[in-house]
C-alpha cells in the first residue's frame, strides 16, 4: 500500500520566522506539468512593510559584523544548499528545468555561495583607497553597506539568478527584502529553509513570495528601504522604480548578466556607499638643540 | 626651598576627568542689552572662577598639567597660514611698522660682546633712524647681565627704552637654582627692568613639571618689581601640546612675560607656535581677567613677516596687546629691515641696507 | 606709542584691471561662440553692488540641440577616434591654461558671485587646476582603476552646476568626463556663468577639437533641455535635493547615467576632549567659508554640554574678526550673498529662527550699503525639531545644539535625510572613529573641516545624491560598466 505524502505548506520568512501572509492569500502558479505547484502566499504591501522593519532591524548587527564572520556564515549557507541538493533540484525541474540543467544550476548556487563567501573579507581590501591628498591629511575611503535593500529576484534560473541578487547584497553588510520568482516560487521558499539553518541572523534575508506588478510600486517608494536591486524588469516597471524612489533617493541598480555574467565582486560594490575620511597628520615641529 | 611633592591627586583627579578647564560662564556685561552696545567681542566674561591651582603659598601654587588643552598641530598650521594672507597696506602699514619698532627688544647676546658694543646698542635703541623724524625708540635692549650697569649708564635712568637682562644659566637653563636666584637678584640690582629666564627643559622633558613651576615662581620672587619674560625655548620642547603645557605652567607660575625662545637654536620663533602661545594667555586672561605678555624671539627678520604676528595678536588676544607693554618682538636685525619699509613709504623708494646703520 | 588703536586694516582692493570681460557673451558651441537661436540674452551682475557686469545668451531648445549635435559629432569623430594619450594631454594644457591665467579667473570668479578674492584666489581656481590636472592622468589609465572589467564611455555627458563654486564645480564635471573619453554639454548656474564661459575661451586656446566642451547659459529650463535631450547619455547635476528629484524623475524612462550632488545639513560633533581652538576653526570654516553656500557646510553645530560655554565664547570672539565687505578686498573673509532671492531665503530663516525662540548672535561688523549681505550668524537653544536645524540655508546660519554622550549625538547627527558630510572633533582616536563610522556621510572630517583635493571622493549618502566626484571613485561616473 502506497504511503500517503506529506504536503509542505510554503510560507514567507521574515525575521528568522515562518509566518503566513497577514493577508490570508495564495496564488497556484503551475508547474511543468500543468498542475499547481502549490498554494503559494501571495504576500501583500504590509508582509512587505514587516519585512522591512525585520530588515532594519537586522542591519545593525549584520553591518558591523566581522567581515570574516559575514563569510563564515556565506560558507554555511553553501554547505547547507549542497547538503539539499536533491531537493532543490527536483523543485527546480518541477518548474520546468530538465534534470541535467536543473543538476548544474544547483552546483552553480553552491558555487556561488563559496565565492561570495571569499569576498566578503577581500572586496573592502581591493576597493578601498587611500587618497594622496596635497594637504597634511591622511584620507580613505571605504565602503560601507547602503543599509536596507528591497530586490526582485529574477524569473529565469530561479535558484541560482536568487542567489546572485542576495549573496551580493548581504555579503556587503546590507539586510535584505527579496521577492522570489512569481513562476517559480518554490526555489525560494526552500532556500529560506537553508538560511534559516545557516546561521545568519534573523532579518538579514528576507523573503516575499507574490505578485511582482502588485509589490513593486510599494519596494520602490518605501522610504525607509535605501537601495531597491531586480533585473528583468520591464522598461515601463524600470520607469515607476526610478520616479517613485525620489521620495527618498532611493539607490536603483539594475543588475546584468545575472545569469550568465561572469563571476565579478563588483556586484558587491553597487550596494555600497563609499564614505571618505579626513584626518590631520602631525608633523614634528622642532629639531632639538644645536649648540 | 618650596614643597616638590605632588598635589593631593584627588584634587587633581577631579579636576581632569571633569574636564572643567574653562569653567567661566559668559555673561552680558551688566547694563548691555544683547544685540546692542557690544564689546569688540560682543561678551565680556564677568564670573571668574578659582584657577585649576592650589594654593599653598603665592610662590608654590602649582598649576594641574592635566587641564592643559590639546593641541592640533595641523589645526594650528591652517590657522597660522591665514593670518599670513591678510594684506597690510598703506595706512594700517605704516602705523603697524611703528608699532613693531615700539615692540622691539634689540637684542645684543654674543661670546663677544664687549661695553662699547652695548653702548652703542643703546644708543641705536633711542636713536632708530633719526633722519625720518617721529621715530619710535624700541622697547628694551637686551643684553647679558654683566652689561646691564653699562646699558643703565648709557641710557640713564629716564630712557623710554627699558634694559632687559637674560639670566639663569642662559641659553642652556642647565646651572644650579642658587646660582640662577642669584644671578637674577644680581642683574635687577645693576638697574635691569626685565630679566628673561629660560626654564629647565630637562626637567620638563623628564616630567618633572613641578619643579619647572617652582622655579620660575622662585624666580619671580627674585625679581622683585623686574618683570620676568619666560623663555620656553619651544624648538626643544618638540611639540605643540609641551608648548602649550609649558606655557600654562609659566604663566600660572608667575610670568608676566611669555617668551619663545633663546635664538641660539636654529628653530626659533615660528607663528604657529606663537599662536599656541598667545591662546594660552588669551585662555588664562578669560579665567582670571589677568594680562599676561607674549615675546616672539628668533628668526623674526622681516617687517612683513613682523606684521603678521601683529594682525596674530590682534585676532588671537585682541588689541589691547598691540603696546609694548605685552607684546615684544626679540630681534637683532628686524629693525632695520622695518626701517627700510618705513623709509619706503615715506619716499616711494626701494631702499638699500648701506643706508641704515648697523649696531 | 602706546596707542590703544584698533589697527584696522586698511582696504586692501584686488584690482579689477587683469580681468578681461566682454560685454556680451553667447554661447560656446562647436568651439565658436554662437549667437542664441532666439535671440534672448540676460544679465549677470555683481552681487556686491547690483551692477551689471555683461549680457550672457539665453539658451534654447535650440541652441541645447545644436551642442548636443556637436559634442555628438565630437564623439563619434575627432575626440572618439583620438587616442588615450592625448585625450590626457588636451586635459593636461587645460590644467596649466587655468593656472597661467589663475588671477583672471579669480578676480571674475569674485565679481559676477561674491565669494571673497582669498577664497578663489586660494581655493577655487587652484583646486580646479589641480582637478583637470588629477583627471589628465587618468585618461591613459583607465584599465588600472576597474581591474578585470569591460569599460566603455558613456557618449554625450549633459552637465548642470551651480553658482557656489562656479568655475570648480565646472572642473568637477568637464575633468572627468574628458579623461573618460566623453563629451560634454555643460550650464553654468544663471548667476554666475562667467568663469565658465572664460573656460570656454581657454579650451579654444587649448585647440580641443570642437565640439568636445560646449557651454550652453541660461536659466532652469535650459538645463532641463540637457538632461531631458534624448541624445544625452549621461546626465550630472550638482543643486538642490528638490531640483535633483525632478531630474531623476524627467529621466525615469530613459536609460541615462545619472550621478546627482544635492543639498545637506552636516554635523559638525566636538566633543569635551577636542582641541577647542582648533575646533573653533573647524567651525568657522564650516560654516562661513563661502558665506555658508556650501553643499557640505557644517550648520548643525553639537557641543558637549560641558564644554558648551567656551566653545561658544570662543565661536563668539572668533566671529567677530571676520571680516565681512567687498568681496575683492584681500582681506575680506565673508563676501556676499550670490543674490538677492538667496538672500531673501536666508532672512526668511533667520526670521523663522528667532520666531521658533532661538536665540540669535549675529556679529556687528559694518556692511556695506549696497549688494547683498548676511552677517555671520549663530543660533543657540535649537532644537531637533527647529526648522533651522532641519532645512538646508545654504548661508551663513549655523545652528548649535548640545548633547551629553556619543550614542546621544550619533543618532542626532544621523537624524536626517541628509547624508553629505560631517566633521568630528576630538583627540581620542578611538572615540573619534567610532563616531565617523557611525555617521551617514559621504565624507567625514575628523578634527578638521571643509577640506578638498581632487583626488578624494566626494559625495552623499540618502537624499544627499548618489555617485561620487573626485579621486579612482569619480570614475565611475563617467564610464559605461
Amino acid at each position: 500500500m502506497e504511503r500517503l505524502e506529506v504536503l509542505k505548506t510554503y510560507k514567507l520568512y521574515i525575521g528568522g520566522q515562518f509566518p503566513r501572509t497577514e493577508s490570508g492569500r495564495y496564488y497556484t502558479p503551475a508547474g511543468a506539468d500543468g498542475k499547481p505547484l502549490g498554494n503559494i502566499c501571495q504576500a501583500s504591501r504590509k508582509d512587505f512593510r514587516n519585512a522591512v522593519v525585520a530588515a532594519r532591524s537586522a542591519l545593525g548587527g549584520w553591518a558591523v559584523r566581522a567581515a570574516f564572520n559575514r563569510s563564515q556564515i556565506l560558507y554555511r549557507i553553501g554547505e547547507m544548499l549542497e547538503g539539499r541538493s536533491a531537493q532543490f533540484a527536483d523543485e527546480l525541474i518541477k518548474q520546468g528545468s530538465t534534470p541535467a540543467k536543473a543538476k548544474k544550476e544547483v552546483a552553480e548556487a553552491v558555487d556561488r555561495c563559496i565565492y561570495y563567501a571569499g569576498w566578503c573579507d577581500k572586496y573592502q581590501q581591493v576597493f578601498s583607497s587611500v587618497n594622496p591628498v596635497a594637504s597634511c591629511h591622511f584620507n580613505f575611503s571605504v565602503y560601507e553597506p547602503v543599509g536596507v535593500v528591497a530586490a526582485i529576484a529574477p524569473e529565469e534560473n530561479p535558484l541560482l539568478a536568487l542567489l546572485e541578487t542576495i549573496l551580493p547584497v548581504i555579503a556587503g553588510g546590507n539586510t535584505v527584502v527579496i521577492l522570489g520568482a512569481e513562476k517559480s516560487p518554490l526555489s525560494s521558499i526552500t532556500l529560506a529553509e537553508v538560511l534559516a539553518t545557516s546561521d545568519l541572523p534573523g532579518g538579514v534575508v528576507n523573503i516575499l513570495t507574490g505578485i511582482r506588478e502588485e509589490l513593486l510600486p510599494f519596494m520602490v517608494n518605501h522610504k525607509d528601504v535605501n537601495a531597491f536591486v531586480a533585473s528583468d524588469l520591464s522598461n515601463d516597471d524600470w520607469k515607476t522604480a526610478k520616479e517613485e524612489a525620489v521620495h527618498n533617493l532611493k539607490r536603483i541598480i539594475r543588475r546584468k548578466d545575472v545569469i550568465s555574467g561572469p563571476e565579478s565582486p563588483y556586484p558587491i560594490l553597487e550596494t555600497q556607499e563609499v564614505k571618505t575620511t579626513w584626518h590631520p597628520i602631525e608633523s614634528s615641529i622642532a629639531g632639538g638643540s644645536k649648540y | 626651598m618650596p614643597d616638590c611633592t605632588l598635589l593631593s591627586p584627588p584634587f587633581n583627579r577631579v579636576q581632569s576627568i571633569s574636564r572643567r578647564r574653562f569653567p567661566g560662564k559668559v555673561r552680558l556685561a551688566s547694563g548691555q542689552q544683547r544685540g546692542e552696545n557690544r564689546t569688540r567681542s560682543g561678551l565680556v566674561p564677568v564670573r571668574i572662577f578659582p584657577l585649576i591651582m592650589k594654593t599653598k603659598s603665592a610662590a608654590t601654587a602649582r598649576y594641574d598639567i592635566s587641564c592643559s588643552p590639546p593641541v592640533d598641530q595641523v589645526g594650528i598650521a591652517e590657522r597660522a597660514q591665514r593670518f599670513t594672507t591678510r594684506s597690510i597696506k598703506t595706512g594700517a602699514k605704516r602705523e603697524g611698522l611703528l608699532k613693531v619698532l615700539n615692540m622691539i627688544d634689540l637684542t645684543t647676546l654674543e661670546g663677544a660682546d664687549t661695553p662699547n658694543k652695548v653702548r652703542q646698542l643703546c644708543y641705536k635703541a633711542e636713536h632708530l633712524h633719526d633722519a625720518i623724524p617721529g621715530l619710535p625708540t624700541t622697547a628694551a635692549v637686551c643684553v647679558y647681565p654683566p652689561f646691564v650697569k653699562v646699558a643703565r649708564q648709557a641710557l640713564g635712568s629716564a630712557s623710554p627704552v627699558k634694559i632687559a637682562s637674560v639670566a639663569t644659566s642662559f641659553p642652556s637653563g642647565q646651572g644650579h637654582l642658587d646660582h640662577k636666584l642669584e644671578e637674577t637678584q644680581r642683574a635687577v640690582g645693576d638697574g635691569a627692568d626685565e630679566i628673561d629666564m629660560v626654564i629647565s627643559r630637562g626637567k620638563f622633558l623628564a616630567g618633572d613639571y613641578n619643579y619647572v613651576f617652582d622655579e620660575i615662581a622662585q624666580i619671580k620672587e627674585a625679581c622683585g618689581k623686574a618683570r620676568l619674560k619666560v623663555i620656553l625655548e619651544t624648538g626643544e620642547l618638540g611639540t605643540l601640546d609641551n608648548v602649550r603645557r609649558a606655557s600654562d605652567i609659566a604663566i600660572h607660575a608667575g610670568a608676566d612675560f611669555i617668551k619663545t625662545s633663546t635664538g641660539k637654536i636654529s628653530s626659533a620663533a615660528t607663528i604657529p607656535v606663537t599662536l599656541v602661545m598667545l591662546l594660552a594667555i588669551r585662555d588664562y586672561h578669560f579665567q582670571t581677567g589677568k594680562m599676561v605678555g607674549m615675546k616672539p624671539a628668533g628668526g623674526i627678520s622681516k617687517a612683513k613677516l613682523a606684521l603678521h604676528y601683529l594682525v596674530m595678536v590682534k585676532e588671537t588676544v585682541g588689541p589691547e596687546w598691540l603696546t609694548n607693554q605685552w607684546f615684544r618682538f626679540g630681534a637683532s636685525s628686524l629693525a632695520n629691515d622695518v626701517l627700510m619699509q618705513v623709509a619706503k613709504l615715506e619716499d616711494g623708494l626701494y631702499q638699500a641696507p648701506q643706508y641704515f646703520s648697523k649696531d | 606709542m602706546s596707542d590703544q588703536t584698533e589697527w584696522n586694516y586698511s582696504p586692501a582692493p584686488e584690482s579689477a584691471k587683469q580681468a578681461h570681460i566682454s560685454g556680451r557673451y553667447e554661447h560656446f558651441i562647436n568651439g565658436k561662440w554662437t549667437a542664441p537661436k532666439e535671440g534672448d540674452y540676460f544679465s549677470t551682475t555683481n552681487p556686491a553692488n547690483g551692477k551689471k557686469i555683461a549680457e550672457v545668451a539665453s539658451g534654447s531648445q535650440a541652441d541645447v540641440n545644436a551642442a548636443v549635435k556637436a559634442a555628438r559629432a565630437a564623439y563619434e569623430g575627432p575626440w572618439g577616434k583620438l587616442s588615450a594619450r592625448d585625450r590626457g594631454k588636451y586635459i593636461y594644457r587645460i590644467a596649466r591654461l587655468i593656472q597661467e591665467r589663475a588671477r583672471e579667473f579669480a578676480i571674475i570668479e569674485t565679481l559676477d558671485g561674491g565669494k571673497p578674492i582669498r577664497e578663489s584666489r586660494d581655493v577655487d581656481i587652484p583646486l580646479a587646476a589641480n582637478h583637470f590636472f588629477y583627471y589628465a592622468g587618468w585618461a591613459d589609465k583607465l584599465e588600472y582603476a576597474f581591474p578585470n572589467r569591460k569599460i566603455a564611455s558613456l557618449g554625450v555627458a549633459g552637465q548642470v552646476i551651480p553658482w557656489n563654486f562656479p568655475l570648480l564645480m565646472a572642473a568637477w564635471k568637464i575633468a572627468p568626463a574628458l579623461a573618460t573619453g566623453n563629451t560634454v554639454v555643460l550650464k553654468p548656474a544663471e548667476t554666475t556663468p562667467l568663469t565658465s564661459l572664460k573656460l570656454a575661451e581657454l579650451i579654444a586656446e587649448s585647440g580641443l577639437p570642437e565640439g568636445v566642451v560646449n557651454i550652453v547659459t541660461g536659466a532652469g529650463e535650459t538645463g532641463a533641455a540637457i538632461v531631458n535631450h534624448a541624445d544625452v547619455n549621461k546626465v550630472a547635476f550638482t543643486g538642490s535635493t528638490s531640483v535633483g528629484k525632478l531630474i531623476q524623475k524627467s529621466v525615469a524612462g530613459s536609460n541615462k547615467k545619472v550621478t546627482l550632488e544635492l543639498g545637506g545639513k552636516a554635523a559638525n560633533i566636538i566633543l569635551d576632549d577636542a582641541a577647542i581652538d582648533q575646533a573653533v576653526e573647524g567651525i568657522v570654516n564650516g560654516i562661513y567659508f563661502n558665506q555658508g553656500h556650501v553643499c557640505c557646510a557644517g550648520s548643525r553645530l553639537f557641543v558637549q554640554e560641558s564644554v558648551f560655554d567656551e566653545v561658544m565664547w570662543k565661536l563668539k570672539r572668533r566671529m567677530d574678526t571676520l571680516i565681512v565687505g567687498d568681496p575683492l578686498d584681500k582681506n575680506t573673509d565673508v563676501g556676499a550673498i550670490n543674490s538677492k532671492e538667496q538672500l531673501r531665503t536666508i532672512e526668511k530663516y533667520i526670521k523663522t529662527g528667532r520666531e521658533e525662540g532661538s536665540e540669535m548672535y549675529q556679529t556687528s561688523c559694518k556692511l556695506p550699503a549696497s549688494g547683498n549681505w548676511c552677517a555671520p550668524t549663530v543660533f543657540t537653544n535649537v532644537a531637533q525639531s527647529s526648522t533651522i536645524a532641519q532645512e538646508e540655508i545654504f548661508g551663513p546660519v549655523l545652528a548649535v545644539q548640545t548633547f551629553r554622550t556619543v550614542p546621544e549625538v550619533i543618532e542626532k547627527a544621523n537624524n536626517t535625510p541628509y547624508g553629505l558630510s560631517a566633521g568630528v572633533w576630538s583627540d581620542k582616536g578611538a572615540r573619534l572613529f567610532q563616531i565617523s563610522s557611525n555617521l551617514d556621510a559621504g565624507v567625514v572630517w575628523g578634527n578638521t573641516y571643509n577640506q578638498f583635493d581632487p583626488t578624494s571622493p566626494f559625495g552623499g549618502y540618502k537624499e544627499s545624491g548618489f555617485g561620487r566626484e573626485g579621486g579612482l571613485h569619480g570614475l565611475a561616473a563617467y564610464l559605461d560598466m
